[in-house]
């Protein structure tokens, strides 16, 4: 994969991050469990696509080769996507949907209350309107694992073996601190290392609420999202969503 | 004489009636969502002002991927084209983020009428037991249904005495 500065692929964790998620989501449309579960989905796509484009048109300015944002999502391929691991991951059941969810907002919460206080205003800005938004997804994916693992015998057992399938792809989220060291002593990502810290406390706290047990903490492998060694699952999101603006190139709104 | 020729003129570019105009006009042009409420009333409209020769409207949008962005930059600079103003620049800015407690009282009072509960409280002080009044018959036996609604500024709720559901226009 191309590699650009640590800001740089910061920027495109989170904006690919975003947009995967996001495309993830969609494929519930017409099949969520509840009209208003899917309406709920939806609309938090909706905010990941937004928060994707800020991000990624940030990341295209800096990258400054001619591409737009719009072809950064289109055009690449994925080994030069840097997404979580995790929000690749197969939607599965609604218990495996919720699980991905939630790991993921509360590492988002963790990340986007950091960059808030960036000394980059143009991130800090970004960052402080989707804290917002991300805030009201975490506490409406924490509500669903704490009603599905403190539920019927059925519920708590799925919820559980959903957490304990998704767990692994945790261990992204305390990133190599070669990358982060930097960007911490510049202020660009202030407490940039307690993000792993922070998360660990809100999923601690939610598990415990929901009678789940945390599992234990998830090792380093081979892969790695932001490197670009991606699970086969990348591919297929990608072969979905780019098949249009590849097939025709001049499409337009 | 059409106002864009005077307002186009440096002379008048200055002048703080054609601003203050500008405001009137931007005062009219509804959410396409919520076509109860301008986009003063939402509070969207940061800044309006002449630079060099030109007129700059600031807004900002109420969440990340709201899809009537475009929509709206587009209809705030066909309004002022229309009124005159020849030279619009639209500029888009993200800080600080919005948040409803810039929605005004009439902005509110037409939600409510239009049959959406406006945003309870403050977004700077959040509180978490809020009643929230049904936009029907005013009464607080309310409960939520869920936490997204038709759109992402809004969640559903349900009144317990008249049963109708209806959208509540989250406090953010
Ligand atoms: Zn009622």
């Amino acid at each position: 994969m191309t590699r650009y500065d640590d800001l740089t692929e910061l920027l495109l964790q989170l904006g690919d991050s975003a947009m995967v998620q996001a495309q993830r989501l969609c494929e519930l449309v017409g099949g969520a469990p509840a009209l208003e579960e899917e309406v709920a989905l939806m609309n938090v796509g909706l905010d990941l696509v937004g928060q994707a484009r800020n991000w990624l048109e940030y990341a295209a300015e800096r990258i400054n080769d001619g591409r737009t944002a719009d072809d950064l999502v289109f055009l690449r391929d994925s080994s030069d996507y840097c997404n979580l691991l995790l929000v690749e991951l197969p939607n599965g059941d609604f218990g495996v949907t919720i699980a991905k969810q939630f790991l993921f907002d509360s590492w988002h919460y963790a990340m986007l209350q950091s960059l808030s206080g960036s000394s980059d205003e143009r991130i800090a800005a970004v960052a402080t309107k989707s804290f917002k938004e991300v805030t009201y997804h975490l506490r409406r994916s924490s509500e669903w694992v704490k009603r599905l693992g403190d539920g019927t015998d059925e519920s708590h057992q799925r919820m559980q073996a959903a957490i304990d399938q998704v767990w692994h792809y945790s261990f992204e989220f305390s990133m190599p601190t070669e990358h982060l060291a930097a960007l911490e002593a510049e202020g660009v990502f202030p407490a940039a290392s307690t993000v792993h810290e922070r998360w660990s406390e809100t999923v601690k706290a939610v598990l415990s609420e929901a009678t789940l047990t945390q599992p234990e903490a998830a090792a380093r492998n081979y892969l790695s999202g932001r490197e670009g060694l991606h699970t086969e699952s990348l591919g297929y999101i990608l072969a979905e969503m780019q098949f249009l603006p590849r097939a025709y190139p001049d499409a337009n709104w | 004489m059409p106002t864009g020729d005077l307002i186009a003129s440096d002379q008048t570019a200055a002048d703080p009636q054609a601003l203050k105009h500008a405001w009137q006009v931007l005062d009219e042009v509804m959410d396409p969502e919520v076509p109860v409420i301008s986009l003063t009333d939402l509070g969207i409209v940061r800044d309006v002002e002449w630079r060099g020769g030109q007129l700059c409207v600031v807004l900002t949008p109420t969440y990340s991927g709201c899809p009537a962005t475009e929509h709206i930059e587009q209809s705030a600079k066909n309004a002022l084209n229309e009124a005159g103003f020849t030279r619009v620049q639209i500029e888009q800015q993200l800080a600080p983020a919005w948040t409803t407690d810039w929605i005004s009282q009439r902005g509110r009072e037409r939600l409510k009428a239009y049959g959406i509960a406006p945003p309870v409280g403050s977004a700077a002080k959040p509180s978490f037991d809020k009643i929230i009044e049904c936009p029907l018959c005013g009464s607080s036996n309310t409960k939520e249904i869920t936490e997204f609604g038709s759109t992402a500024c809004k969640a559903l709720y349900q009144c317990n005495d008249c049963l109708e559901p209806f959208d509540y226009f989250k406090c953010i």
